[in-house]
């Protein structure tokens, strides 16, 4: 808001000729009709000279006669017609010397052209409200306290800017010039004219120097551009940037000796970026920038390069970053795990015992990867991991791991291999209403309004809140709860203690599980809350959803009985079996080498490091493998564990990291044969959480029709769905009523007449009423069936 | 043949007056009938045997009554169409013609567009023309718009006369075969001061007689354009011209189209000779001929995507289209927008304006089709739908 006000008080400058601001507080009296705005808040411009000018033209001027000159305005709240004025001002009113521009808006850049000679007089800046572009001696201005020093905070990884909290500091750079002309380099700040200079190559050489000594914050990046021979200069927030290692004639600055001192502790990151050995970079400043990717690039003679990449890894994000050997996998494949992994189960966060999330995962037994990355350790996943170590057969089994499915070892699974728990938290509150009514926690009596039955009522303690860690299903009752009525009704043939309904908190539908947690606390009001934690065991089971880091996923086909799994010569049983075909066509070859490379670090008793783009390490493996005495290539001989007999092919086992992802079957599984309708249409409801219908869409709806199949198609749509029975009158053809008091039908136009009973679909009895209600009377006639 | 032919309608005849058989063969069977009677040296009994095996086969292939062709036709038009979305709008065609392909074009024929995207002709020639690359050549510049521009050698404006000098091409003109007294009077006739000496002619800015201003420039120029955009030959909304040499013989494609004009002149095959605008084709060769135009559209539209829907379905959609004597669009402003029930054009589109139409007038829904009764609950009239018992009174 500051800088905009400041833009303005600029244009004040350049169209008046002000020559004088002064603080609100300091010239009270001479503005006794600004009373509207708070004294801190207005900044008053002095007209001095021109005042009886700019009088007579606003005089003059019959579409602003009446509106009052605004020689002030508010900080937050700009004056709307002092933009009405300024835009439209007549150029030649003020035939005068103006004021440099410094601050450039919308049509400023030609107002410079105007510009002729400086003004001499200074123009003493109002400290808070035009520091950031203050003058401080016409002529002569210098980039300060855009650069100024500035204490920030550093991340390891790429930043994002804080907030520049500017302070004016001084700091000489190269002088610029305010007179434009065009061979001229315009300097921007933060997108804005800032002025003009000379020399622009060395000018940037000069501020990045100096950013690089520290003498300005290095969160400033600048840009020159040739083409447009304009430079930019940036330090605001928002901008992606990121660290490189800095390059002077072919040599990168941060030398062995830095690193041994990171190593021992005497240097952190801060330091490398104080002592300008690393510089962060952001989009616009890399294009003027030449990086090397590897230490190889470079050369001691005639090096252009500018940067050093730290390593060529570090373009991985997070998600990308777990994915070993991710430089031998197809593009598609990263892209998928880069989603996937952000579904895997792990350990979400080590307080999880004490939180209330209304829903979380939680793998039981979570295990570092085997074969890791060095983003991996970087980003601690180590301490959070999200997955296990799988041994994995890449083979067929009886047709059960078709098409992305997988065989799964019960016997591991018995032994809590990829085990989870699933949590919910409920929670309720006793309300307060009007009147002094309220909510409360207790086991509601029989003849409660909405009482469930007892069953549902059974886990309750006294207080109404169920005990820890009682078995609970869906429709059972956690907090027993009942509320006032909703409407106090004039006659009170009951008290009111005696109308109370039920407004318990129950169990989701389709849920089960153990009370985990009872958390009683009051709320923000006062009221008592009560906060309930339902645990539930989660073995996976058919259809549960899981991947490697390769984008490999798939759905559990089978669950197999350990005696029947296969087994190596040295009685090794795979946990999962991944059908083959699931590899060539999606060219996953890091999900092998990652088999591999886990077999063999498995064998060593060491992790492996994948970390994309460095050196292979193919034969080290390989001879770790003959070493424990397996085949090079990872394959081995199976036995089948049905009879026993040795697999004729080779079978590829080795250990991969896999995740269980939060596509479970439990949450998903699904089907209705009667339930809930909707109160409108009398259709079912939608979605599985209300026990819904199974939509019978129009293209289905297409294909009953195509198939001849009526009496299916009206089973579909009439029957199965909103079969209503509507009684018409012979006479008018509208429906008639049931009265149900007097066992009586009549029509409610013609009377006592002859009705009769019609089948149709509620949506088209609904539709007549919606025509009715639009003055439209549809009529039925009625014939004999055919 | 045509005495065999002779034959085997009169075997036909005879079963039919014997056994009342009711067979009523296509002409092409009757084709097939006696090519397979003479090559399969086939006796009378057999013949016999074989229109008895024919008739048998032609009946099962006939649809049912109560099928629903017109769900089938449009599911088995429209599925295609999503895999045609995909791949589209690009042509590796030989020509630099540029046409409308893949699904926008299916959508145009559907829509039965007056103003299509892209017309084009592709123009045959009768059998003593088709390998007269002379008379082609000079055809298709008849037909294809020239302008001044394209027969120019030089071409000069002068400034200190306000005149434009323009030198023609000879070499150009004999290439493109045009007549030299045509261009002329062309020119003259679009130009007052036109001085014509031989190949080069002379405009000169019609104001150059009042004082000469700034303004004149301009003009100049103007005029300059003028006299290039001329067109001194070409028939009306017909552009660019290919002409190309298909299997021994030329064919002219042409980027707009004039069927009627086309037909009229010398020389051109009238049978095969075609454009890809359907209410041109409708206009000029009636309603038939248009039918026969959206099935062999809609066909190549679908077959240039690799897509094979089998030519019924498009019959029938072409047969909806034309049955009431001019190209009706499928959608709100044709066949579903002309449905006879209430129910059936509300549950379509414009809901609101049909209800309050049928309320204005007083429509009557005898709810004979097939969304009528889906909207109330009863089973639909098609397949098992279809039938219904009837109970014999007399009988007690």
């Amino acid at each position: 808001m500051a800088k905009r006000i400041n833009a303005k008080l600029k244009r004040a400058y350049h169209y008046f000729g002000i020559n004088e601001v002064v603080p609100f507080e300091e010239i009270e009296e001479r503005i006794n009709h600004l009373k509207g705005i708070p004294a801190d808040e207005a900044v008053v411009i002095k007209v001095s000279e021109y005042a009886d000018e700019i009088a007579e033209y606003f005089e003059n001027e019959k579409r602003v006669a009446d509106t009052e000159f605004p020689v002030a305005f508010s900080k937050d709240e700009p004056r709307k017609s002092w933009e009405k004025y300024t835009d439209d001002f007549p150029e030649d009113i003020f035939d005068t010397e103006l004021e440099p521009v410094v601050d450039v808006e919308e049509e400023s850049i030609e107002d410079a052209d105007e510009i002729e000679s400086v003004e001499e007089e200074a123009i003493e800046p109002v400290e808070d409200d035009v520091e950031e572009e203050s003058i401080e001696d016409a002529g002569e201005i210098e980039v300060a306290e855009e650069e100024d020093a500035i204490e920030a905070v550093e991340d390891d990884e790429g930043e994002i800017e804080p907030d520049v909290d500017d302070e004016p500091a001084e700091i000489e750079v190269a002088p610029i010039s305010f007179e434009p002309k065009s061979n001229k380099t315009k300097i921007y700040i933060n997108g804005e004219l800032l002025g003009y200079c000379e020399d622009p190559v060395n000018f940037t050489q000069e501020m990045r120097q100096k950013r690089r000594n520290g003498e300005i914050s290095h969160e400033m990046n600048i840009t020159y551009y040739e083409d447009n021979n304009e430079i930019y200069i940036f330090n605001d927030p928002g901008r992606a940037r990121r660290p490189l290692i800095i390059v002077e004639n072919g040599e990168p600055l941060l030398k062995q000796e830095h690193m041994n001192k990171v190593a021992n502790g005497k240097l952190k990151w801060d330091d490398l970026i104080n002592n300008g050995l690393i510089e962060y970079l952001d989009a616009e400043e890399e294009e003027n920038s030449y990086i090397a990717m590897t230490l190889a690039d470079l050369s001691p003679e005639n090096d252009e390069h500018t940067h050093l990449e730290i390593d060529p890894a570090t373009m991985l994000g997070i998600c990308a970053g777990i994915i070993p050997f991710s430089d031998h996998n197809s593009s598609p494949r990263n892209t998928m795990e880069a989603g996937m992994t952000k579904q895997a189960l792990g350990l979400y966060v080590s307080n999880y015992a004490l939180r209330t999330d209304t829903r979380a995962h939680l793998l039981h037994h979570p295990q570092t990867p085997i074969v890791k990355t060095r983003i991996i350790d970087s980003t601690n996943y180590d301490l959070r991991p999200s997955g296990q170590n799988f041994v994995v057969a890449l083979m067929s089994y009886e047709g059960y791991n078709m098409e992305d499915a997988m065989v799964i070892n019960k016997g591991s699974l018995e032994r809590g291999l990829a085990r989870s728990s699933f949590f919910r938290a409920y929670d309720t509150s006793e309300k307060r209403y009007a009147g002094g009514q309220v909510d409360k926690f207790e086991v509601p009596d029989k003849n409660i309004k909405g009482y469930r039955s007892e069953e549902a009522y059974r886990n309750l303690d006294e207080d109404g809140v169920v005990n820890p860690e009682s078995y609970v299903e869906s429709g059972d009752v956690l907090i027993g709860k009942t509320s006032p009525p909703r409407f106090l009704e004039e006659n009170f043939e009951s008290s009111v203690s005696d109308r109370r309904r039920e407004t318990s908190v129950t169990v989701r539908h389709g849920e089960k599980g153990i009370v985990d947690a009872v958390l009683l606390s009051e709320t923000v009001e006062g009221s008592r809350l009560a906060k309930i934690r339902v645990r539930d065991t989660r073995q996976p089971e058919f259809g549960d959803k899981f991947a490697s880091r390769h984008g490999q996923k798939g759905v559990v086909g089978l669950i197999l009985s350990p005696e029947d799994v296969p087994f190596t010569e040295f009685g090794v049983v795979p946990d999962l079996i991944v059908n083959p075909h699931a590899i060539p066509s999606r060219m996953s070859i890091g999900q092998v080498l990652e088999m591999v490379a886990g077999k063999a670090g498995c064998l060593e008793g060491e992790r492996v490091d994948a970390t994309p783009f460095n050196q292979t390490l193919e034969d080290e493996i390989k001879q770790q493998l003959i070493d424990n005495g397996f085949e090079s290539a990872g394959c081995e001989s199976l036995y089948s564990g049905v009879t026993g007999e040795r697999i004729d092919a080779e079978i590829f086992v080795g250990v991969a990291y896999y995740q269980k992802l939060h596509h479970m079957t439990t949450d998903k599984v699904y089907a209705r044969s009667r339930g809930p309708v909707q109160v409108l249409t009398r259709q079912p409801t939608e979605g599985r959480a209300r026990e819904g219908g199974l939509r019978f869409g129009e293209m289905e709806r297409d294909c009953l029709i195509a198939h001849g199949a009526a009496l299916t198609l009206k089973e579909r749509l009439l029957d199965e769905s909103d079969k209503y029975e509507a009684i018409v009158c012979e006479n008018c053809g509208m429906l008639a009523v049931f009265d149900k008091n007097r066992n009586k039908k009549y029509c409610p136009i013609c009377g006592d007449v002859e009705t009769y009973p019609v089948e149709i679909s509620y949506a088209f009895k609904l539709l007549l009423d919606e025509l009715k209600s639009l003055c439209i009377f549809p009529k039925l006639k009625l014939g004999d069936k055919a | 043949m045509e005495d065999i032919e002779i034959k085997v309608k009169e075997t036909i005849a005879q079963l039919n007056d014997d056994e009342n058989l009711g067979i009523d063969f296509p002409d092409s069977y009757i084709d097939d009938l006696s090519k397979a009677y003479v090559k399969n040296d086939l006796t009378d009994d057999e013949l016999q045997k074989l229109i008895r095996k024919l008739k048998q086969a032609y009946d099962r292939a006939h649809v049912e009554a109560g099928e629903a062709v017109g769900t089938v036709a449009a599911q088995s038009v429209g599925e295609p169409g999503t895999q045609m979305t995909m791949r589209t709008f690009h042509y590796a065609g030989v020509t630099e013609l540029n046409v409308t392909l893949g699904l926008p074009r299916l959508i145009e024929i559907v829509d039965a567009r007056k103003d299509i995207a892209t017309p084009t002709m592709d123009i045959y020639f009768d059998e003593e023309r088709r390998n007269d690359e002379e008379f082609v050549r000079t055809l298709a510049n008849q037909i294809g718009k020239s302008t001044v521009n394209d027969i120019l050698k030089e071409f000069n404006l002068n400034y200190g006369t306000m005149e434009v000098t323009a030198t023609l091409d000879a070499k150009k003109i004999d290439e493109k075969r045009l007549d030299r007294d045509e261009i002329n009077a062309a020119i003259e006739k679009a130009f007052k001061k036109a001085d014509i000496n031989g190949d080069e002619i002379t405009i000169s800015s019609q104001k150059s007689d009042k004082d000469g201003s700034k303004f004149e420039i301009r003009e100049l120029r103007l005029l300059a354009d003028k006299v290039r955009d001329l067109q001194i030959s070409g028939i009306k909304n017909i552009g660019k011209v290919i002409i190309r040499k298909d299997d021994k013989e030329w064919v002219i494609h042409t980027e707009g189209s004039n069927l009627k004009e086309i037909l009229d002149m010398d020389g051109i095959d009238h049978v095969r000779t075609t454009t890809n605008n359907i209410h041109e084709i409708g206009e000029v060769l009636g309603i038939e001929a248009a039918r026969q135009s959206i099935i062999d559209e809609a066909q190549k539209t679908l077959s240039e995507q690799g897509l094979s829907v089998d030519v019924r379905h498009i019959m029938l959609v072409a047969d909806i289209m034309t049955s009431e004597g001019h190209v009706k669009s499928i959608g709100r402003h044709g066949i579903s927008g002309e449905k006879s029930s209430v129910l059936a054009r509300a549950a379509f589109e414009e809901t609101g304006k049909h209800l309050l139409n049928a309320s204005i007038r007083g429509e009557v829904d005898d709810l004979t089709g097939i969304i009528e009764n889906i909207i109330i609950g009863q089973p639909i009239p098609l397949g098992t739908g279809s039938v219904g018992v009837k109970m014999d009174y007399k009988k007690e």
